[in-house]
């Protein structure tokens, strides 16, 4: 009795002792989570990360975070895409492979619930949070705090995910963990409960996140920019986020209502007593075909920005842009019943849903004819961006055609749930959103740290990934088509598969050494980030287009020392051909500013909510009463404080953008010479700022 | 709150007693049918679905124009106006498709 209501369902036997790789990996992961705990000890960091970091409420420094936690998803989420291509690469005939089907059921679910969930959703975040702002020329976002919160709660999620990998165990359902298999009859363990809450707490955080940047990007835009004066990249994100707002709550109340099923015995989705499960297909579907174009609609903003940089000319076609990005808003709605073609749909749903799955490739096709024109006859520069973008148009075009090739329900029949979908919607989500993403952190790398990226690793990476994909992927496009269906962990010689699997395997090695030269470029560019290449004491490296380019490299704290006025698009770029035309400027009068306080309460109920989230799944009693309450009382306490804000003076504006005016004029004179000086100086303007 | 400060109404119509008897009169109303309907046995089934479906979504329109405010005569209001329309527009999207693919579903489980 006691010892159920200590640790609920949790005993010794959830750590998979005798499963020696899951041990293996286990270890390395928790070897690693001290490495960083006790380096951050032996530094003596824990101040400097908890004031300047974990309470934080800037968007600059929650979107580096988001980043971070990406980056490290992503090398979690690969490697289980690793050791599938390894297992399919050796499964065949009399070989059983190495990994047990049990486990090799739990690899493919994770891959894909870390890859959608916890890297392109942290790094389309962390993108948001670092551009938004700065592009409307807004000092933070609506709500700074919630901000926070949002944060921490897809970290929790993303912990409770990385726990499931050590005690007990994970989802082995695929990621969309459909029921029956999904209900208790045929999951009793904690896999999906793990799923669940990993999924409705990181869910609660994007949601909060949708409405943040809707209140911001709708409500926060400085003096004189309309609507359609806006950057584009801040259209797509608010296509984006009004698409959030609209979708979350789907996916949250079909997880509630799975959750009801699996803890109190109802039956929404079982086949006895009245359930369904297909409405749970049709609910999550919903949910989750506007989910693909919350990633794809910023990315395509990303491409956008860059095109014109990159290429010295106005973006071709901005308003067909905009009006292509809210036709796939509305449209990305229409179109999630053609994942039921073959499940019992009559052909009257197939041939509109078919339908409107073609048509939703209009405004894309649109789009990619806008990029083209943009570059046709421009100055184009054939730096690192760049190339992710061109790769990009060739990539997306391919799958964007096999996926108007499945949209046509006949086709479907043959193909769905095969190889070939799991290429096709690799080719659209590497090639489109991964390509774009990547893209946007090289861009806007130096406006957020002051340093550009080594070019020529970024170079390696792209063609690593660019190269790595085809290689990858063609090979399972081929499979697809020879019947393959997916996730199979062992199949027969005769299929002839096996050439092809071995092909895609080599793939996944090449695009693996473009997330080794990832890695390794990050870490060269911060060792060598003030020297000559890397340094960026101008504030606009790219010759940019837009506001966030018009203040010093790294941002301010405050972003922007006053509030800017704009008349037009890409107005900094009309602002310096005027400067250029003799058009003086003057001094400006600065003023006090206005800043949110920082604040742990996000931190706080994130922590909180994983804990809550651990007692559910192992159904620990006291642990769920502390969770839960403490969420509570942190938001009341939270509403009772007034002591959240406070003002920058003018005297110390002044000053800091007089020691940013001397980094520009010393970068001008000789840059290189004072490396250490400008180091120290970068830092201490960030750290007298808070 | 003293009268000279600004009551800030983001764009809501003008908040009368009127408006809200209006509203609650109607609310009645329409929660009334719904019941007598159904105590009544006298619809038939798919009726009784299509009528109370009805009252419900009557129900729900007289409280954001009579309770909320909703208004298209100021600008703000037609702010609020549009994605209200919009959202609108997507649930019957959603509940449409839904109801549609379940029943398809049904029939071909069926037949």
């Amino acid at each position: 009795m006691l010892n159920s209501f200590i640790f609920g369902n949790l005993t010794l036997d959830a750590i998979p002792y005798h499963e020696p790789i899951i041990m293996v990996a286990g270890v390395m992961m928790v070897l690693g989570v001290f490495a960083v705990l006790g380096g951050i000890t032996f530094f003596k960091k824990w101040g400097y990360l908890w004031k300047e970091w974990v309470t934080t409420v800037d968007h600059k420094k929650i979107g580096v975070m988001y980043i971070i936690l990406a980056v490290v998803m992503l090398l979690r989420g690969f490697a289980d895409a690793l050791m599938m291509r390894t297992q399919q690469a050796i499964a065949v005939g009399h070989s059983m492979g190495y990994l047990p089907p049990s486990h090799y059921d739990q690899i493919f679910t994770a891959h894909g619930v870390i890859m959608i969930f916890f890297v392109a959703m942290p790094l389309m975040f962390g993108l948001l949070n670092l551009a938004v702002p700065l592009q409307i020329g807004a000092r933070d976002v609506a709500f700074p705090y919630l901000n926070s919160l949002s944060f921490w709660l897809t970290v929790s999620g993303a912990i409770l995910v990385n726990i499931s990998l050590i005690v007990g165990k994970f989802a082995a359902t695929g990621w969309l963990a459909y029921p029956p298999l999904s209900g208790l009859v045929y999951s009793p363990g904690v896999g999906v409960d793990y799923y669940i809450w990993a999924l409705q707490i990181s869910g609660v955080g994007s949601l909060l996140s949708g409405v943040n940047f809707t209140a911001t990007i709708l409500k926060m835009r400085c003096p004189g920019m309309k609507l359609m004066k806006m950057p584009i990249f801040t259209w797509t994100a608010l296509c984006a986020m009004v698409l959030v707002i609209l979708a979350f709550p789907v996916l949250t109340a079909t997880l509630a209502m799975l959750t009801l099923d699996r803890y109190m015995g109802m039956h929404f989705f079982t086949a006895a007593f009245g359930g369904n499960a297909m409405l749970y297909v049709n609910l999550i579907w919903a949910w989750g075909h506007p989910e693909v174009y919350i990633l794809i609609l910023p990315a395509f903003g990303i491409y956008s920005e860059v095109v014109a940089t990159f290429c010295k000319k106005p973006l071709f076609g901005y308003s067909s842009m905009v009006w292509a990005s809210i036709v796939i808003t509305f449209l990305s709605f229409s179109v999630w019943l053609h994942h039921f073609f073959t499940m019992g749909s009559g052909a009257n749903v197939n041939a509109v849903f078919g339908i409107a799955t073609m048509i939703i490739a209009v405004p894309t096709g649109a789009k990619i004819f806008n990029w083209l024109f943009t570059m046709y006859r421009g100055r184009v520069q054939f730096s690192v961006p760049m190339l992710w973008t061109i790769g990009f148009i060739t990539t997306f075009a391919v799958g964007g055609m096999t996926g108007v090739l499945m949209s046509v329900p006949a086709v479907d029949f043959q193909i769905h749930n095969s190889e070939f979908l799991v290429a096709h919607f690799h080719n659209t989500i590497i090639g489109g959103v991964v390509f774009g993403y990547f893209a946007g952190l090289t861009y806007w790398c130096p406006k957020i740290f002051g340093f550009k990226l080594n070019e020529k690793l970024g170079k390696v990476t792209f063609w690593c990934w660019f190269i790595g994909f085809y290689v990858a992927f063609m090979p399972v496009y081929i499979v697809g088509l020879m019947g393959m269906t997916r996730r199979i962990n062992h199949y027969s010689a005769a299929t002839g598969w096996h050439p092809y699997l071995v092909v895609a395997f080599i793939g996944a090695l090449i695009i693996a050494a473009g997330i080794a030269s990832l890695v390794l470029n990050i870490a060269l560019s911060i060792k060598n980030r003030n020297k000559e290449g890397y340094l960026d004491t101008t504030g606009d490296p790219w010759d940019g287009r837009t506001l966030e380019w018009s203040i010093p490299s790294p941002a301010p704290f405050y972003n922007f020392a006053l509030t800017p006025e704009v008349d037009s698009i890409d107005a900094f770029w009309k602002t310096k051909q005027e400067i250029a035309q003799g058009k003086s400027v003057q001094k400006p009068a600065y003023q006090d500013i206005h800043m949110p306080k920082n604040t742990s309460t996000g931190f706080f109920i994130g922590a909180l909510s994983g804990l809550f989230g651990f007692g559910m799944v192992w159904q620990i009693p006291w642990l769920i009463a502390v969770g839960f309450i403490g969420v509570l009382v942190a938001m009341v306490a939270r509403s009772f404080s007034t002591d959240t804000d406070y003002y920058v003076k003018a005297a110390d504006v002044e000053a800091t953008e007089a020691k940013y005016a001397a980094l520009r004029q010393r970068g001008a004179s000789s840059l290189g010479d004072s490396a250490e000086d400008d180091g120290m100086l970068g830092s201490e303007i960030l750290n007298k700022a808070t | 709150m003293s009268s000279q400060q600004k009551v800030e109404t983001y764009g809501t119509g003008r908040k009368t007693l009127k408006s809200y008897m209006t509203g609650l009169v109607l609310s009645l109303i329409f929660t009334f049918t719904a019941f007598y309907l159904v105590g009544q046995h006298t619809l038939s089934t798919t009726a009784l679905y299509v009528s109370l479906s009805l009252l419900a979504v009557m129900q729900l329109l007289a409280q954001v124009i009579f309770f909320l405010c909703l208004t298209n005569k100021t600008a703000e209001g037609r702010w609020n106006t549009m994605p209200f329309i919009f959202v609108i527009a997507i649930i019957l999207l959603l509940v449409g498709g839904t109801l549609w693919i379940m029943y398809n579903l049904n029939y071909h489980m069926v037949h």
